[in-house]
């Protein structure tokens, strides 16, 4: 059995602001093994990147961990003082961000960037540092490392930067690296680049990634397990051939289905979730998905449901399960959602615009017909 | 006179196509570089047919959305012709300019930067119906009531400001705003590129209904390849500021013929495990080059996999020719190969 490197337990991160409480990660468990990928999926605002920050204890104002515990190899980082965090994040878990040109200095060179976050850690003395980063710079795939390392930020492409910003991750030979949205900022066939670069990574230096995203092509590219979360709470994980063959939550399903896929020719509509996410201040009662769910029953409005086991390290949290959905309810959860009669209605009179609309008002009596 | 445009179009319907570009050149001087330019659009030449969705696919810096400028004449030409529903629109000023522009409208990619903060829904919706003097003060009224239902928003909201809407809502707005003129011709520049997934779909759906309902051409433009190939009927590949393939949205995935658009395609990952362990993506080297300065002969043979350079791909520029399946071209010395 593979051995534990982090496990959340019950994470409640609040933000408290003027409007009210916001619980953006409210009561998350998770767990990564070592040198496992790990994927997060879910919409903005679901929590995710709140879950992240939280591990780091990175959580901006007015936002607090109010409890659960994030146990690192053992040690509660919920607990850990100001010395201990610090030699926590860098040394033990490192974070890359969606745009690397915001975390990125633009005034430093970006070898000396590098550079300072080794020294800043005391895990490597300056002379040792410094002739780290060729190789750092080099291992992610940054042609001519020399000379880019004396390159400034503007001077890198998105690609590179975001290269640059992954080799300052991997500095300090964290045992996680934690990224999020690491690719969505680029192109897609640099986005290849980087997907193939952390792929290599992760099996050359076994560091466990966490991959937090909205994409779920890229779990299913890059992810052993994933977890799904909505509304700041866990809805299904499980192994990632599992969830993408067999999604047990609706909302895992009708993600799966609301991205085309480039492989396919066009087959059905795309399943489009109606409405929006919850304002997370005041989310609704029950399961936190049933004003949206397209198989939403009763129950589902009064009483939450559990993470309950629904297949071999599969968890859902969810009264209906999609292997109880009938087939003609699936069929109707796809059909079309514009009205055709809100168009009929559009194109009869008043369809009928421009020059034949007698009458105007104001300045412009008509248009400028020659 | 003009028959009363309805958008299932009475009016000039024996051309199928509704719009040409013919040999477009955009280059954009840069300041105190003497003759320098960035040549974003470098000989374009293209053709849209009526009622169909052309899908513009190409990375970021490839002159896509000033190609989309100049056909929706946001911006002039430096060199070529484009022809709207039979009109050279290249050449035309004021009144003329203002009346063909009626029937093309664009939805934009930003739905927070591309509606007025201050103005209210309603206003906004309304804005295009009033610069055109379009039906009476309370027809419009009534008809920015039916746009807003028809693109699933409460007609009760005319009131409301754009900051109360969700990025989904306000791309609906700006779908209705689009609409309000009864366009004939609608470009959609990274219209859902900005949504989560959910509303994406939402969007997507609405745009494929719209299309059915009102027979729209749609121009799409969008750098995610498997929403263009699930909203258009054809798609073009640009690269460094020229189409270097077009062919049907089948026959684009299906047999590819330049290697910029295979490498395109292989570096999208699919929403399914098994296919991704066995997905082999083609890594291009290096990046794009600078638009002022592009490669000799063929743009792509710096980054090409099997390009022969030195040799007749850095020699000499490939035409857009037919190759592979009917209705395919392909910019290429060696179309088809691997």
């Amino acid at each position: 059995m593979a051995q534990t490197l982090l496990q959340v337990e019950d994470l409640h991160t609040q933000f408290f602001t003027s409007r009210g409480v916001v619980r953006a990660v409210d009561g998350v468990s998770l767990h990564i093994d070592v040198g496992e990928t790990l994927g997060i999926v879910g919409e903005s605002g679901c929590g995710k990147t709140i879950t992240a920050l939280s591990i780091l204890r990175l959580v901006p104002d007015p936002g607090k961990i109010v409890s659960g515990r994030i146990l690192f190899r053992g040690n509660d980082v919920v607990k850990m003082g100001d010395e201990e965090i610090r030699d926590f994040r860098g040394n033990d878990v490192a974070m890359i961000f969606q745009d690397p040109m915001t975390s990125l200095n633009p005034v430093t060179k970006i070898g000396r960037q590098i550079e300072e976050a080794m020294t800043a850690h005391q895990r490597f003395t300056p002379e040792l540092a410094k002739s780290r980063v060729i190789e750092l710079l080099s291992r992610v795939r940054v042609p001519s490392a020399e000379r880019r390392a004396k390159d400034y930020p503007h001077q890198f492409s998105g690609g590179m930067r975001q290269r640059a910003m992954i080799a300052m991750g991997l500095s300090n030979e964290p045992s996680l690296l934690i990224a999020d949205e690491p690719t969505t900022a680029l192109d897609v066939t640099v986005q290849a680049q980087i997907i193939q670069l952390m792929k290599q990574l992760n099996r050359e230096l076994g560091t466990a990634m966490m991959l937090i995203t909205h994409n779920m092509a890229l779990v299913a590219s890059l992810c052993q397990r994933v977890v799904v979360m909505y509304a700041g709470r866990v809805v299904e994980e499980g192994p990632v051939e599992q969830i993408f063959k067999s999604p047990q939550h609706p909302y895992t399903w009708s993600l799966l289905r609301s991205v085309p896929r480039v492989d396919e020719a066009r087959k059905d509509r795309l399943v489009s979730i109606k409405g929006l996410p919850p304002d997370l201040s005041n989310p609704p009662p029950g399961c936190k998905f049933h004003p949206r769910c397209p198989f939403v029953v009763d129950r589902c409005k009064i009483e939450e449901p559990p993470l309950g086991e629904v297949g071999p390290d599969q968890v859902a949290r969810c009264w209906v399960l999609m292997r109880n959905v009938s087939q003609a309810d699936v069929a109707t959860a796809k059909a079309s959602s514009i009205s055709i009669a809100a168009a009929r209605n559009l194109k009869a009179p008043a369809g009928d615009d421009g020059t034949s609309g007698g009458g105007s008002e104001g300045a412009n009596s008509n248009n400028a017909g020659s | 006179m003009q028959t009363a445009p309805k958008p299932t179009g009475t009016a000039v319907r024996q051309d199928p196509v509704i719009l040409r570009v013919q040999g477009v050149y955009k280059h954009f001087p840069i300041a105190g570089f003497g003759g320098l330019a960035v040549r974003a659009v470098d000989g374009v030449d293209l053709e849209i047919r009526r009622g169909e969705a052309l899908g513009l696919v190409g990375e970021s810096g490839c002159g896509k959305s000033t190609l989309a400028r100049l056909i929706t004449a946001l911006l002039p030409v430096t060199r070529g012709k484009i022809i709207f529903e039979g009109q050279e629109i290249t050449k035309m000023r004021g009144a003329r300019l203002r009346r063909v522009r009626r029937k093309m409208q664009m939805i934009f990619q930003d739905p927070f930067a591309s509606l007025d903060p201050r103005m209210t829904v309603g206003d906004i919706i309304q804005e295009p119906l009033d610069n055109y003097g379009i039906g009476s003060g309370r027809d419009r009224q009534r008809r920015v009531q039916e746009l807003l239902r028809l693109v699933g928003l409460n007609p009760n909201f005319t009131n409301r400001y754009p900051h109360e809407f969700s990025g989904g809502q306000r791309q609906r707005i700006g779908i209705a705003r689009a609409l309000a003129v009864n366009p004939s011709f609608i470009v959609c520049d990274e219209a859902v590129s900005a949504l989560d997934v959910s509303i994406q779909a939402q969007i997507i759906n609405l745009l494929q209904d719209l299309q059915s309902e009102f027979n729209l051409t749609y121009l799409f433009i969008a750098h995610d390849l498997a929403v263009v190939r699930h909203l258009s009927d054809r798609i073009a590949v640009m690269y460094l500021g020229k189409i270097v393939e077009t062919a049907g949205r089948n026959d684009i995935y299906d047999h590819p013929q330049h290697p910029y658009t295979r490498a395109l395609l292989s570096s999208i990952p699919v929403p399914d495990p098994d296919v991704e362990r066995a997905r082999a993506p083609i890594l291009l080297k290096g990046e794009i080059p600078s638009p002022v300065n592009p490669p000799s002969g063929c743009r792509f043979h710096t980054r090409c996999p099997i390009a022969r350079a030195p040799g007749i791909c850095s020699e000499q520029e490939p035409p857009l020719e037919p190759h592979g399946e009917p209705d395919q071209l392909a910019a290429c010395h060696f179309a088809g190969e691997k």
